[in-house]
């Protein structure tokens, strides 16, 4: 199945150019590349904002910016960063791309829903970005009343009502990648010969489904208290500002594993692939996506340790919190021991691969410490829980994504990338990331609170350091913008499988055509099959 | 069952699988809407435990007998529509038409009926806000209540509407006879959908009239 | 030795209160751990990525499916050193969270954007806390309007500060000197300002600025004036002839409501009471109080607290 003999040949980018195909398409492929645009903008959004932010905190001082600016600054990179970047990112683009593919369907199983999850995405967004440009909100991501509801004086409606209707497309993306998961499989492609990546993607699926609705009644709750005087949360109506808060992390704190299983089952695709050996402990890394899933229902209230929830339900809370750490545990020592005995490929993707391992590892841990109660009560609400996130977050997520994309670009758009360039944004990546996040630690425990605009001066070393590191981690991201760019039109023709790579996606052509496959295959071995002797794994 | 007939689309193998398909996202998303409802439930079953007495006063301002009427109005409705189903699946066209315009029509009322308790509510000076009145020691809490009283039923109400609109659809593919045996899941799929609206209804009805009438 | 250290390394806060050791040397534990496995995982990858780096194209590694021993043992080593970390947690978080009887008590007021404090003496202070060294203290706290949370680094306290309720923390100083106090809970335009410090004292040097400055009438003493002004002394006479209960050595004791239920009489029942008297009657009472809301400030209901708190049984006040 070489190129040469294929070109010209036509596939799912080529067969029609025009802006109305792309608009009205059905084809999982295109959504996903839609996906990639619209993620891809507001991630530079949220990433100058982080550049305005780092750079107020260079000094002690209020310089830069009013303290009402850099509170909205703040707020708006967390709803930027998070409802439209990454909670998209992985699931959107490539979960969207390769759903089918790796299970040898056609399509998803509801294309036109699929369509019209890109179109809420859409307006949800356009309401946030007019929220934004005609004033900001300035509440915190996380919205907390009575703040929000009565005393902000910010266009909270506007945003939350932004958040609301973005959360059906994610609740539209979940629902078709569960039913088409359930239901289209090829013949032979049983649940337990599924690559964990679709593993990963089914149960991201479910915490979206059973997740966001809840934070959809709460944010229409608190435009509804807002707009219409009612008292939900009020206190002087004799409403309860921390029933709000249990609503809000009920969704919020499934909402982090959202961002985090996809890159898991990313992981799992990499480090099989360049380790050219199946992932060890198979099921129990299936198992742990569930159980994380499952679990993560169950901890929300370790954000809310000093809330004057009671002593007992912190108990409890910290107790489950402890619990579903183990199998993301789990998950980081099984990919280690595939390495083991394996045969070790150092190109991009896999550098992304280790650059999640460690900063993953690193975050993780760092969330044992805000499990302890007694530890939590010092660093909650300071910069060691900002660190804590943003080495999961930017650290896993991010570099899974960016892991993810490196990875599958050569089928998405049938063009290799400089490998040397590639490589080069990895290392500067994960430098420039732990040049920004690490000093936050010691920020936070040393005292910082965070969503400070100005703070005393003994903090500002770190935050210099911090700052600096964000340049640094700005380049990181800028370089693959530039490379994978200029892929698209002088990148070499990357061929089906230029990896190596077992999975019904690289039995296909690269660009793949429109239908996935000119036959639809029939599967008869487990994932990762490297050791299988048949020529078609090889190049 | 026929392979890739006119009614297959192109992603499916078989009529089957679009089916099961169909069949169960109509499922996984009523479960995203149990969630939905249930968050208002959660926050209501959290305030009635604080503040039982001043809920029972609000539920007594609530109509009773309207309430009650309502109640047997929906579940008249779903009986007329796991008819219209079974008119779909035996391929009447007749009765698919008769028992959606009932189902329809029905449903209407139940919204009339709404409008009406609503229209008294504002007449009552309950509606939560600036001008909420009240007499009594409870009317701090109570006018709680009625913000969850009108924030459940009406999102309730809003899938009412979107379930009306459901129906017409269908009513119009069935008056242009595109159900029969072989297919049929859109009704079935809607029915699903009506039935877990009513449902919603099920719970709703005793919460806000009984149980917080007599807490 | 080591929190000297660590702390001129400006790597910890300073070690203030009695708690504060406690907590940092459980977060070294977590660093070591944290240190541990990382480092571990670290390592493997690294020796992994070289020693089985590839060699050739050609290079097909045999699969191995997994260890179930494995599986095992890295889930019950992390799990049992998991659950050592939280019942650590757990019971520092127990210390953290119950302040002995004997504390001293201090109001607390947060509003946007500044703190109030008043000593049961009488003294106010707009957000600096002189309190002494080696003394209990217990802060009954609440808010205005918005969350705010009390957050003293150097005591590795902090607990969030709610309208419509009454939040506590405590804490016992055991060096002199000044410290941070900020607001960790978002609450609007000024919150990075929202702070000031805690001025712990040799006790002699408290009691010099106790009396020091502007004399002003301790709590209770307040409490009993505004008792008087708002006319609560007449049904809640101290003799129990009033329509209302007498309320003299009620503080701390179980009160039996009129719907069966037993309520403890701690601060929350008693402004629980004073601004929706119709939420819990006391049994034997008719339901005829006025509410008070709107016409008393959080200061005020402090105030009134402290002084229903200092009713003993001989019905004097004590200062």
């Amino acid at each position: 199945m070489s190129d040469a003999a294929h070109e010209p040949r036509q596939h799912y980018l080529n067969y029609d150019y025009s802006v109305r195909s792309w608009l009205l398409t059905t084809d999982h492929k295109r959504i996903a590349i839609l996906y990639l645009m619209s993620i891809s903008a507001f991630f530079v959004l949220g990433g100058v904002m982080a550049g305005l932010l780092r750079l107020e905190l260079l000094t002690p001082h209020g310089d830069l910016v009013q303290a009402e600016t850099y509170n909205k600054l703040f707020t708006m990179h967390g709803i930027t960063m998070i409802f439209f970047f990454l909670i998209p990112s992985i699931p959107a683009v490539l979960g969207n791309f390769l759903v089918p593919i790796m299970i040898g369907a056609r399509d998803l199983a509801f294309p036109k829903i699929n369509l019209l999850s890109w179109y809420v995405y859409t307006l949800g967004a356009a309401f946030t970005v007019v929220a934004m440009v005609t004033g900001g909100v300035d509440t915190g991501w996380t919205f907390y009343t009575p703040y929000s509801s009565t005393y902000a004086n910010s266009n909270v409606i506007l945003a939350a009502l932004g958040v609301f209707i973005t959360g059906f497309s994610s609740i539209l993306t979940g629902l078709n990648f569960v039913v088409t998961i359930h239901k289209m499989r090829a013949p032979g492609l049983t649940w337990f010969r599924l690559p964990l990546f679709i593993w990963a993607h089914y149960a991201t699926s479910l915490i979206m489904l059973l997740g966001t609705p809840v934070i959809a009644i709460t944010v229409l709750l608190v435009a509804l208290e807002r707009g219409l005087g009612i008292g939900i949360f009020d206190p002087n109506l004799g409403g309860d500002p921390v029933l709000f808060q249990h609503l809000f992390w009920f969704y919020s704190h499934p909402a982090v594993y959202i961002m985090i299983l996809p890159a898991m089952g990313v992981m799992s695709e990499l480090v099989a692939c360049f380790s050219r050996k199946r992932v060890f402990g198979y099921d129990f890394v299936a198992f742990s996506s569930m159980a994380i899933a499952i679990l993560g229902f169950l901890v929300w209230g370790h954000h809310m340790f000093v809330s004057s929830q009671s002593m007992y339900a912190g108990m409890i809370f910290s107790l489950l919190s402890f619990l579903v750490a183990i199998p993301s545990a789990i998950k980081v020592f099984n990919w280690t021991a595939t390495m083991y005995k394996g045969s070790i490929s150092l190109q991009t993707p896999m550098l992304y691969a280790f650059g999640f391992v460690g900063l993953f590892t690193i975050g993780g841990l760092t969330g044992l410490f805000l499990a302890t109660l007694a530890v939590d009560v010092h660093v909650h609400d300071t910069y060691f829980v900002v660190a804590h996130f943003h080495y999961i977050m930017v650290g896993g997520a991010i570099m899974g994504y960016m892991g993810g994309l490196h990875f599958w670009w050569p089928k998405i758009t049938g063009r290799m990338y400089s490998d040397a360039w590639g490589r080069l944004a990895a290392i500067i990546l994960f430098v420039g990331f732990n040049l920004t996040f690490f000093p936050q630690f010691l920020m936070g425990f040393l005292g910082m609170p965070r969503r400070y605009h100005v703070y005393p001066p003994e903090f500002q070393m770190l935050n210099v350091l911090s700052s600096a590191g964000g340049a640094i981690l700005g380049l990181g991201y800028l370089l693959p913008a530039f490379y994978l760019a200029w892929s698209i039109f002088k990148g070499k023709p990357a061929g089906d499988n230029p990896w190596g790579a077992t999975g019904l996606e690289w039995q296909t052509p690269s660009p793949p055509p429109t239908f996935n496959f000119e036959q639809m295959p029939v599967v008869a071995e487990e994932a990762y099959a490297y050791d299988a002797t048949p020529e078609g794994h090889r190049v | 069952m026929s392979e890739h007939s006119a009614q297959v689309a192109h992603h499916f193998e078989d009529a089957e699988q679009q089916h099961e398909a169909s069949t169960l996202g109509m499922w996984a998303f009523l479960i995203t809407e149990i969630m939905f409802f249930g968050g208002l439930f959660a926050g209501f079953f959290v305030y009635i435990l604080g503040h039982a007495q001043a809920f029972a006063e609000g539920s007594r301002h609530l109509d009773l007998t309207l309430g009650t009427i309502n109640t047997l109005v929906l579940l008249g409705s779903s009986l007329t529509m796991a008819l219209a189903v079974r008119s779909a699946q035996q391929g009447r066209r007749q009765g698919q038409v008769l028992f959606l315009i009932l189902t329809m029509t029905l449903g209407l009322v139940f919204l009339g009926i709404k409008g009406l308790e609503y229209a008294h509510k504002f007449e009552q000076h309950l509606v939560p806000g600036p001008l909420f009145r009240m007499e009594g020691p409870h009317a701090q809490f109570a006018q709680l209540f009625f913000s969850f009283y009108f924030a459940m039923t009406g999102v309730h109400a809003l899938h009412m509407i979107v379930g009306v609109g459901l129906l017409a659809w269908l009513l119009v593919n069935a008056l242009r006879g595109r159900y029969s045996a072989e297919y049929f899941t859109p009704v079935e799929v809607s029915g699903l959908y009506w039935h877990f609206v009513d449902v919603v209804w099920i719970f709703l009805f005793p919460t806000l009239y009984l149980v917080a009438r007599h807490a | 030795m080591w929190p000297q250290v660590t702390h001129a390394l400006r790597l910890i806060p300073e070690q203030a209160s009695t708690i504060a050791g406690q907590v940092d040397a459980l977060f070294l534990f977590l660093v070591a751990i944290t240190v541990f496995f990382a480092g571990l995982i670290f390592l493997l990858v690294a020796v992994f990525a070289l020693k089985y780096r590839r060699r050739s194209e050609d290079e097909r590694p045999k699969a191995i499916h997994g260890s179930l021993v494995l599986e095992a043992f890295w889930t019950v080593v992390p799990l049992g050193i998991g659950l050592a970390i939280f019942v650590w947690g757990a019971y520092l978080y127990f210390v953290i969270s119950r302040p002995p009887a004997a504390a001293m008590e201090v109001y607390v007021v947060g509003k946007q954007w500044m703190w109030k404090l008043q000593h049961p003496t009488g003294q106010r202070e707009i957000n600096e806390l002189h309190v002494p060294v080696n003394r209990p203290v217990k802060l009954t706290m609440t808010s205005e309007d918005v969350i705010h949370s009390f957050y003293v680094p150097a005591f590795r306290i902090k607990a969030d500060v709610v309208p419509g309720r009454y939040t506590n923390t405590w804490f016992e100083a055991t060096k002199t000197g000044e410290y941070h106090l900020f607001c960790a809970e978002y609450c609007g335009t000024s919150h990075a300002v929202m702070g000031g410090r805690i001025v712990v004292m040799e006790p002699a040097e408290y009691e010099r600025w106790l009396t020091g400055g502007v004399s002003t009438e301790s709590l209770p003493a307040a409490g009993e004036a505004l008792f008087a002004r708002l006319a609560c002394n007449t049904c809640h006479k101290t003799d129990g002839t009033g329509r209302g209960p007498s309320l003299v050595g009620q503080f701390g004791q179980t009160a039996k409501l009129a719907s069966g239920e037993t309520v403890g009489v701690d601060e929350s029942y008693v402004r629980e009471s004073i601004l929706t008297p119709q939420a819990k009657i006391v049994s034997g009472f008719p339901p005829i109080m006025p509410t008070f809301k709107g016409l008393v400030t959080e200061d005020q209901l402090l105030q009134l607290v402290a002084y229903i708190k200092s009713l003993k049984t001989d019905g004097q006040a004590k200062p």
